[in-house]
């Protein structure tokens, strides 16, 4: 015992080490790629800003000063004021609260919900006739949800659940959820063929341990990529449900709902009111685009190597 | 039923479209004493694999028992069920595969004591004496296997078979995939743990050179079934069924100045599997094939103690004069031309 103990405790600065290293690759992999380093910026200037707003906002969000409404970019209100009088870029910094909340927690929930049910299809289909019969039933479901056009389902969902942000969130979460459980079935499908799997198979180890241990973690890589870019659209769907009214109630400071409030202004020559929550939004989805292509080529070891050769 | 593992009739058929069905392995029986190692081997096609997979119950057999320990083994009683877990094991062919990439080696290694319940410490502990007993060097054990070389992660591959101490371990092509020096340093290794721990094996292979050195008994798989089986000195020496004669001749030697010679020429490929005719599965291919050879099967027939042939005209092969041993061949030639430097 002693000495196993012993081995561990000098064992232990290796991953600290290996830590380091790690951090040195990532930093050279951004300065090879600066699209990549773009998207980082992007998303966590966006991520810092929803945090740090309230400090750093000239005006409240929800203030509205009659005195001054629909006046262009000036000094004081320097991305101008909307239709009610409210300072714009206050509002375009408070909107990520929101639009990334609803977005992140959307896009997770059903990434572990449609990537856990797509494992455990993957897992079992073509085992036995029952239990192809079930992956078959739930393929075939995702495929009937899929064939509706998002943002009509969407619509739809929210007119259910009722207008709130739980039910934008859990709509977003329903939406997307088909997406993980194709993507991690298709993973697992290939994956569970593997030698290391057939290996672990014939060691005893169960099926739940085989999917933890050795097919999730090397499905994974596709799944994450796929986070980070659907991150950026279900801020676009949260926007475009705002903007049609489905999603969140006007005053809150979202971009959708704020292009929605100023977009009859752009005719008669106001654009501000709708344009610079539009580039907002615009860039944020963009951001997140870009670090779903830097984790799927990061995440995915063949062309991770290819990258570190082309780095050295 | 002494023997440690007994397969008895082993059918393995794979339906294809149309009705047709792949005949991969066709009744084949063999049984594996403890500490021996069998070798079987065939051609590409030939159901070596199928035979290893069922077995070990990766795939179903469509027929045919397997006994381990004289117990029948099935879906109650499986490779997975507590009282055979880690007393089978299996080494692939592609070690680069058969490694799972995002675990480092120490941890694979270490995996299967994790299903007989073992503890961690106990694990790192017989982990780092399994690595001495392979040369693998400690470092490695942090390693990720795309990170050590094939003949390394072989090792590997063979130290988490080897773990746990099985009783049985199915050695599915464990060479074919590395450079012959590799393959050199692996076929040792298998040899000195053998030794050691008294681990049966089934090797799986077409490399004739690897099982000369390892196998106490030979099965020669064709098109499914076992047409010869022998102990290995008297398989290469004497083969009696024409396919073994052919096989062991079409052995490449390191010296090509050594012309092969075999009374015995097969004509054409192996034949596909696929809704295969009646009768001995050689009989296209054969020079010695008559008409009843056509339509019925032979049965195996004990012509020494421990040597099987499936061949109605064994004892034409036997008459005729050939050499098949290409290896004593080449040992002596070998010894002759050093003998002649030395003097």
């Amino acid at each position: 015992m002693a000495t196993a103990t012993a081995g561990a405790a000098q064992a232990a600065p290796a991953p600290k080490a290996r830590g380091g290293q790690r951090l040195r690759f990532f930093l050279a992999v951004l300065r090879a790629r600066p699209a990549f380093a773009v998207g980082y910026a992007i998303v966590s200037m966006t991520v810092l800003i929803g945090i740090i707003a309230p400090w750093i906002v000239p005006y409240g969000p929800l203030v509205a000063d009659p005195n001054v409404y629909l006046l262009p970019p000036y000094a004081a209100h320097i991305l101008g004021t909307d239709g009610t009088g409210m300072d714009i870029f206050s509002r375009v910094l408070f909107a990520p609260r929101v639009d990334l909340t609803i977005a992140v927690l959307g896009t997770l929930l059903s990434a572990c919900i449609g990537s856990s049910i797509g494992a455990i299809v993957g897992y079992y289909e073509g085992q036995r006739t029952w239990r192809t019969a079930i992956a078959t039933f739930v393929m075939r479901s995702t495929d009937v949800l899929q064939a509706f056009p998002v943002f009509v389902f969407a619509i739809a969902l929210v007119a259910v659940f009722g207008q709130s942000v739980r039910s934008i969130i859990l709509a977003i979460a329903f939406v997307n959820a088909p997406i993980y459980l194709r993507l991690m079935r298709s993973q697992v499908l290939s994956i569970r063929r593997m030698r290391y799997v057939e290996a672990a198979y014939v060691a005893g180890a169960s099926d739940i341990s085989i999917l933890v241990r050795h097919i999730v973690p090397n499905a994974m890589a596709p799944v994450l990529s796929q986070l980070s870019v659907n991150i950026g659209w279900s801020v676009l769907l949260t926007a475009g449900l705002s903007f049609v009214g489905a999603g969140v109630v006007a005053p809150t400071p979202e971009w959708g709902s704020m292009i929605a409030m100023g977009f009859q202004n752009v005719v008669t020559g106001q654009w501000w009111p709708s344009v610079f929550p539009g580039i907002a939004l615009g860039l944020t989805v963009f951001g997140f685009a870009l670090v779903g292509a830097s984790i799927e080529v990061l995440a995915d070891p063949g062309r991770r190597r290819i990258l570190s050769g082309s780095l050295s | 039923m002494s023997a440690m593992l007994d397969v008895q009739n082993l059918v393995k058929l794979f339906p294809l479209a149309g009705g047709k069905v792949v005949q991969a392995v066709n009744g084949v029986s063999f049984t594996i004493n403890r500490g021996e190692t069998l070798s079987l081997v065939g051609e590409s096609g030939s159901g070596k694999t199928t035979v290893g997979r069922c077995i070990l119950g990766l795939i179903d057999a469509t027929e045919g028992d397997v006994y381990f320990d004289g117990e029948q083994m099935g879906r109650g009683r499986n490779i997975r069920s507590k009282a055979l877990r880690g007393r089978i094991q299996l080494v692939f062919q592609e070690p680069a595969e058969s490694l799972d990439p995002r675990i480092r080696i120490g941890e694979t290694l270490g995996e299967p004591l994790r299903y007989l319940g073992m503890n961690r410490a106990d694990r790192d502990r017989r982990v780092r004496d399994t690595a001495t007993h392979l040369g693998l060097p400690e470092r490695a054990l942090d390693r990720y296997p795309s990170e050590l070389s094939a003949g390394l992660q072989q090792r590997a591959g063979i130290g988490r078979a080897i773990i746990t101490r099985p009783e049985l371990i199915v050695l599915d092509e464990p060479t074919s995939a590395l450079d012959p020096t590799a393959r050199a340093e692996i076929v040792d290794l298998l040899i000195r743990l053998q030794a050691e721990f008294g681990t049966a094996y089934l090797l799986i292979t077409h490399d004739l050179s690897t099982v000369r050195f390892v196998s106490h008994r030979v099965a020669v798989l064709y098109l499914g079934s076992i047409v010869e089986e022998a102990p290995s000195e008297t398989l290469f020496a004497k083969p009696l069924h024409p396919y073994s004669v052919g096989l062991l001749a079409s052995v490449l030697l390191p010296d090509p100045e050594l012309t092969r010679s075999s009374a015995i020429q097969l004509e054409g490929e192996i034949p596909s599997p696929i809704d295969l005719p009646p009768g001995c599965p050689l009989a296209g291919r054969c020079p010695f094939a008559d008409a009843r050879c056509k339509t019925e099967q032979p049965p195996p027939v004990m012509v020494a103690p421990q040597h099987f042939v499936s061949c109605f005209h064994h004892a034409k092969v036997a008459a005729l004069d050939h050499t098949t041993d290409n290896f004593a061949r080449f040992q002596e030639d070998s010894t002759r031309l050093l003998s002649v430097g030395a003097g």
